[in-house]
């Protein structure tokens, strides 16, 4: 019991890192990014290429390494989120949410497809991976590389509160969010901010990447996929473009992720998920942290 | 009458391609020709279904690949378990469809667009993995032995009478397509499509017509998963994933949402064409992503628009574009 609600943690912080992304975005432009999880992928194989550039490393550095790894592709992944925002849906900003959603599907298949030109249809397998001993914990078995990956998410996760709460860039993204119109009169630079939102929120879907690339030791082109709908199912479950709210989705996806295995077996995972984000949505639409938002059409 | 001219000349393009369709086979009937106009034809009434519910309702579903598999399955675990002939499981098949609609639809119709599209995704990979998982539709290896269809003792199931049946029901396919987009509830879909809460004002029970919408479209899918199962005698999970669901939407989308022809070029477009290219298959949907981006910036009406537009009026919204392909001012109704 206790090892699966740590599992479940464990899960959960990748959950919630890349549905910070996906809450960001949506709370800034309403636009569902449908391409968030293969901006993670982007950030798992830009991790790849950086470790093939270092070579072999020894066992004692593995971590200060790991670091220098996911800030590199976190700023790959970053670029690449400003860029499939000027690209393909700058153009598209004001046209029916119907044609920007059909980009966003394009966006997507094209960073699919796009990567498995460049690397081939075959899982690579990350060079890097974090050895260390484990640990007995109130009964669970609990691995110092799950330890320092949980520390990084929430540092990171720590961060970008501060970001949004306390800067001139997080106030500028409050006051779009609040309105975008109004946002612009009072003379931000709407189009500069919303392509830092891209960054950041591409960054952390990004050094996701890299920690599952690093935990599981395989990647491939399509691992993006069923991450960008869990981490969409926490978002909404947590109430949709508030950061907070996105990290307790995650959380609490992971942790029913995980005792629905428990019970149901590994099989049924995906749908236990999808499941509740249905029910969910149907129950209180709006999220756990979300409060009642009238209409703007 | 210009409005008449138009249906006309559709009309008689409508005559032409099918009769285009039916002398294919007399042209060339090799087993790979005939398999590949199958596939074709089978995907333009995947396609003339999706446009229902994209196209005339404005509901994106990215999960139509499970009405598709719904009717595979119902009427491929009738037929072989059950010894049903197949003609028989198509009332099953309708019934199991809108039953599917208005689980998916009923609790969902009433979310933003944009919920919806991940709702029916979410949905899609339900129904893929629960066939992948139960015993009863054979777990990933899937269901084989499907029988073809037979009708009054005739046999339809060779490669020719199959491909003429799968030609005669995506023709009323098409053509119901058509007078459902023509009828009242096919204006009350445009509307909807067009502006909800405008809709809504005037008195058209929204919740009620995009519904209608939903269960129109899985049943456009679940029979044309009927004909899927008979062609191929065998399927298998792996031929309802996401990656079913989004080429369907770009035939649609390619093509153009709302117009039945358009639709129709767009689906033989995206299923032959990849037969053409078959060296540049490693490029084949890295290049429909890149073409699906292209299309929504530079051209969102599609290839084949449909022509008659409503007046569209959107001075709430500063950066709209401008309503592509305007109908000449005697169309515009008063």
């Amino acid at each position: 019991m206790t090892q699966l609600i740590w599992n479940g943690i464990f899960v959960g912080a990748f959950y919630a890192l890349v549905a910070l992304g996906y809450s960001m975005v949506y709370g800034i432009i309403k636009l569902l990014n449908f391409a968030h999880g293969d901006i993670y992928m982007v950030g798992a194989f830009a991790g790849f290429a950086m470790i093939g550039l270092l070579g072999s490393v020894s066992a004692a550095a593995t971590l200060p390494v790991l670091l220098v790894v996911l800030v590199a592709a976190m700023l790959l992944s970053g670029a690449g989120g400003l860029l499939l925002e000027r690209v393909a849906y700058r153009p598209l900003r004001g046209s029916p949410r119907l044609s920007v959603l059909i980009t966003a599907v394009g966006a997507s298949f094209a960073l699919e497809y796009g990567m498995r030109l460049v690397a081939g249809p075959n899982p690579r397998v990350y060079g890097l991976r974090l050895e260390g001993s484990s640990v007995e914990l109130l009964g669970a078995r609990v691995s110092m590389q799950q330890v320092a990956l949980v520390v990084v998410a929430v540092a990171l996760m720590i961060a970008l509160q501060y970001l949004v709460m306390r800067t001139r860039t997080g106030r500028a993204m409050r006051a779009i969010a609040e309105d975008s119109t109004a946002s612009l009169l009072m003379g931000i630079n709407v189009n500069a901010v919303i392509s830092r939102t891209f960054f950041i929120g591409s960054a952390l879907a990004g050094a996701a990447g890299v920690m599952a690339g690093a935990y599981y030791g395989k990647i491939d082109f399509l691992m993006g996929f069923v991450i960008g709908l869990k981490a969409f199912t926490a978002a909404v479950i947590g109430g949709i473009g508030n950061i907070k709210g996105a990290m307790l989705g995650g959380l609490t996806l992971g942790l029913l992720e995980s005792l629905g295995t428990g019970w149901l077996g590994g099989q049924w995972r995906d749908v236990f998920a999808f499941g509740f984000l249905i029910v969910f949505l149907v129950v209180r639409p709006t999220g756990i942290l979300g409060e009642r938002v009238t209409e703007r059409v | 009458m210009a409005a008449g001219l138009h249906s006309w000349a559709g009309r008689r393009l409508g005559w032409l391609a099918l009769v285009a369709a039916l002398l294919a086979p007399f042209v060339n009937a090799s087993p790979y020709t005939l398999s590949v106009l199958t596939s074709a034809a089978l995907f333009a009434m995947l396609a003339v279904g999706l446009n229902i519910v994209v196209g005339y309702c404005g509901l994106l579903d990215l999960g139509y690949a499970a009405f598709f598999a719904i009717g595979a399955y119902t009427s491929g675990v009738l037929s072989t378990r059950f010894d049903w002939p197949l003609l028989a499981t198509v009332p099953v098949v309708v019934a199991a469809s809108v039953l599917a609609g208005i689980i998916i639809g009923g609790p969902t119709l009433r979310l933003r667009s944009d919920y919806l599209a991940i709702v029916t995704l979410g949905f899609g990979e339900i129904i893929r993995i629960t066939a992948n998982n139960l015993s009863l539709t054979g777990g990933p290896s899937g269901i084989y032995g499907i029988p073809g269809p037979s009708v009054f003792g005739l046999d339809l199931g060779s490669p020719v009478a199959l491909y003429f049946t799968v030609v005669v029901v995506l023709a009323l396919a098409v053509v119901a397509a058509g007078r459902l987009g023509r009828s009242r509830i096919g204006r009350a879909w445009r509307f909807v499509r067009e502006d909800e809460d405008a809709a809504e004002a005037v008195g058209v029970h929204t919740y009620k017509v995009k519904l209608a919408a939903y269960i129109a479209g899985a049943i456009w899918g679940g029979l044309a998963g009927v004909l899927f199962g008979a062609q191929l005698s065998a399927i298998s999970p792996q031929s309802f994933t996401f990656l079913q669901s989004a080429l369907v939407l770009m035939a649609v989308v390619l093509g153009g949402m709302g117009s039945n022809p358009g639709v129709i070029v767009g689906a033989v477009v995206i299923s032959v064409l990849p037969e053409v290219l078959r060296g540049a298959a490693d490029y084949r949907f890295f290049v429909f992503g890149v073409l699906l981006i292209a299309m929504m910036i530079f051209r969102p009406q599609g290839i084949w628009p449909h022509r008659v537009r409503e007046v569209v009026d959107r001075d709430d919204e500063p950066f709209a574009v401008p309503p592509v392909d305007s109908a000449p001012a005697s169309e515009v109704p008063r």
